[in-house]
């Protein structure tokens, strides 16, 4: 019994921590029509900005400064939302798909750093042994995981809280209509390439956090962690869910990573022991097809976006129409 | 230094021959294909199987033409495979791309092109496996062209870059001379107005998706037949086809070729002073570098 509440607790843990990247994802994508291709790299920036901060220094290695654990998380998030700038800046004045290619650039970028500069992040093993909060406090490991899920509820409440205020704030209504028409906003005095970096800034905080929640929890992060695969992941959770509002990110993150976790048990438990591993591929395969049967036959995803409007409440629109060129 | 030259050189040529079809697709359908680089996975693994297929039919296709380990089987194959891939190409297109063009924005089709990126990379792993493969088993000898410093050549690396030279050649005469190509090039520059003139949009799209296709094929198998063949030769080639199209200007042809090289001999250089395990990361810092000098690349229009 108690097996399966522990299990289900790190299952809730890690479906909280998904949901939150997908809610900054939501910013960026769903309220902005930003295509962020390398999810994964503001996710790894955060995990790693904290695990440096936060974590045991390693005989010749850099970091290990054993920061208390709230300035490494802030660590963390500020990395993440560093490299949203600096990668923002030089492409968000340009044809949109530079950025998805410069952000999965990163991506691929970053995994070669993580792998490769062993002074810096320990190279292909990784970092082990960081000291998790209240851990030393709470002597049972059953409890730390509760007690774990409930931070990183409050955390995923506090993030749907804030976006929820920002995106009905000025600076939201500003966000739509820029995503909706560009030169309309533009002749309204707005600046879409201030406004768009400022959403791909704060959406990359918020997947900063969600990686340092992460390290936080696993007490370990490598290369492993970096993999594109998770980007789709958390692609998927948006597409699924509904784009443009936070309620379907959020619910989109939870069938998302129940359906991956039970596809991975059913292929393990089904598939023979010669074929083992493709069942990785096999998961793969899915989730592409997800992706793209979701995008042709159902593209504003399973709760579409509400528009409210006070005067002339119009519902369901389609999935988030990015700006004309 | 002169050795990573020409080995950049060589994997310039093969880039090139990637990225002509992506900034092509990337300008007229006005969306980033990420599941393009899969095209020379399939162009390359269709290669194979037809070149194992000849070889067992017909023994004496099997004769490698000496110095090269190239046997008329696999030249046979590649030709082949260019033909298939461009079919896959275009079947591809109207499976995904051209329904979601039809009713979304063209972000949607970047996000279908991952999801079709995914199913065809481990489609290709299903099948074929994850392990490296070889067209010949035969030991492909390098010719030394000097001793100090000491620079090798192997004669496979002067026949693909000789064959990609004149598959490049080819493509310009068409795009110059024909009435096709100037179909193309109206299309490119005003979809519009092409239309008004009489070409049909939905032909030349299929025609782009075709030489796109094809090129792909023959990149893959070119690269394949001078080093191995794995399921990764599709995200291994991603961003290498990325940068050459950003280094020559989304649109350009000619900016491909040239980024292509450029790309191909940054990197060769580049692995002088970085650990190899920093290759993958080269493009990017290439994409980088040209967003922040010149964001339209060496030919292209201004992308703002």
């Amino acid at each position: 019994m108690i097996g399966v509440v522990s299990y289900l607790t790190f299952f809730l843990t890690m479906a909280g921590i998904m949901a939150i990247i997908t809610l900054g994802l939501n910013l960026q994508w769903g309220y902005t029509g930003l295509f962020n291709g390398g999810v994964v790299a503001f996710f790894g920036a955060g995990a790693y900005g904290t695990m440096i901060l936060g974590g045991p220094a390693e005989p010749g290695q850099f970091g290990g400064f054993g920061l208390p654990y709230l300035v490494a998380l802030g660590g963390g998030i500020l990395l993440a939302a560093a490299l949203a700038w600096v990668v923002g800046l030089l492409t968000l004045r340009l044809r949109h798909d530079y950025l998805a290619i410069s952000t999965f650039g990163v991506a691929v970028a970053l995994e070669s750093l993580a792998r490769n500069s062993q002074w810096l992040t320990g190279g292909a093993r990784g970092m082990r042994g960081f000291p998790r909060p209240f851990e030393a406090v709470i002597e049972s490991n059953f409890l730390f995981g509760v007690v774990f899920l409930l931070i990183v509820l409050a955390v995923l409440a506090l993030v749907w809280w804030g976006i929820e205020r920002l995106v009905h704030s000025p600076f939201g209504r500003a966000l739509r209509a820029i995503r909706e028409d560009e030169t309309a906003a533009r002749a309204l005095g707005k600046s879409p390439t201030r406004l768009r970096l400022w959403s791909l800034v704060i959406g990359a905080a918020i997947m900063g956090a969600g990686g340092g929640l992460y390290v936080s929890y696993t007490a370990f992060v490598s290369p492993q962690d970096l993999l594109p695969i998770l980007t789709f992941q958390i692609w998927a959770m948006l597409i699924v869910g509904g784009a443009g509002n936070n309620r379907g990110a959020v619910l989109g993150a939870v069938l998302i990573w129940g359906a991956w976790t039970l596809s991975g048990f059913a292929l393990t438990r089904l598939v023979p022991d010669s074929m083992q591993l493709d069942a990785g591929s096999i998961q793969y395969i899915l989730i592409g097809t997800l992706i793209v049967s979701m995008l042709l036959w159902r593209p504003e995803g399973l709760l579409p976006e509400r528009i409210s409007n006070p005067r002339n409440t119009t519902a369901g629109k389609a999935a988030p129409t990015s700006n004309k060129e | 230094m002169i050795q990573s030259i020409l080995d950049g050189i060589l994997t310039g040529a093969i880039i090139s021959l990637g990225a002509i079809g992506l900034t092509l697709i990337m300008h007229m359908l006005r969306f980033a294909n990420f599941a393009y680089s899969e095209l020379l996975a399939i162009g390359a693994y269709a290669a194979l199987v037809f070149d194992r297929l000849f070889s067992a039919l017909v023994p004496v296709l099997d004769e490698a033409f000496a110095p090269l380990t190239l046997t008329g089987a696999l030249a046979l194959s590649m030709v082949i495979a260019m033909v298939l891939t461009g079919l896959s190409a275009v079947v591809i297109d109207w499976l995904v791309f051209r329904r979601i063009r039809q009713k979304a924005d063209p972000l949607s089709m970047v996000f279908a092109s991952f999801g079709v990126a995914l199913i065809i990379r481990n489609v290709i792993v299903l099948i074929f496996g994850h392990h490296a493969q070889l067209y010949s088993q035969e030991i492909a000898r390098a010719t030394i062209l000097s001793f100090d410093p000491l620079i090798l050549i192997k004669p496979d690396q002067v026949f693909v870059l000789v064959l990609a030279l004149v598959l490049m050649l080819a493509l310009h005469l068409v795009l110059t001379r024909t009435t096709f190509g100037f179909a193309l090039r109206a299309v490119a520059e005003n979809p519009a107005l092409a239309q008004v003139a009489g070409v049909r949009l939905t032909t030349v799209i299929a025609a782009v998706w075709i030489i796109a296709g094809s090129l792909s094929a023959a990149a893959g198998t070119l690269y394949a037949l001078t080093n191995q063949l794995n399921p990764m030769i599709g995200p291994v080639f991603l961003l290498p086809v990325f940068a050459a199209t950003i280094v020559g200007g989304i649109g350009s042809v000619y900016g491909a070729v040239l980024g292509g090289f450029i790309v191909g001999i940054a990197s060769g250089l580049a692995l002088l002073v970085l650990p190899s395990g920093y290759a993958p990361a080269m493009p990017f810092l290439i994409i980088l570098a040209v967003l922040l000098v010149r964001p339209q690349g060496l030919f292209g229009e201004d992308q703002r």
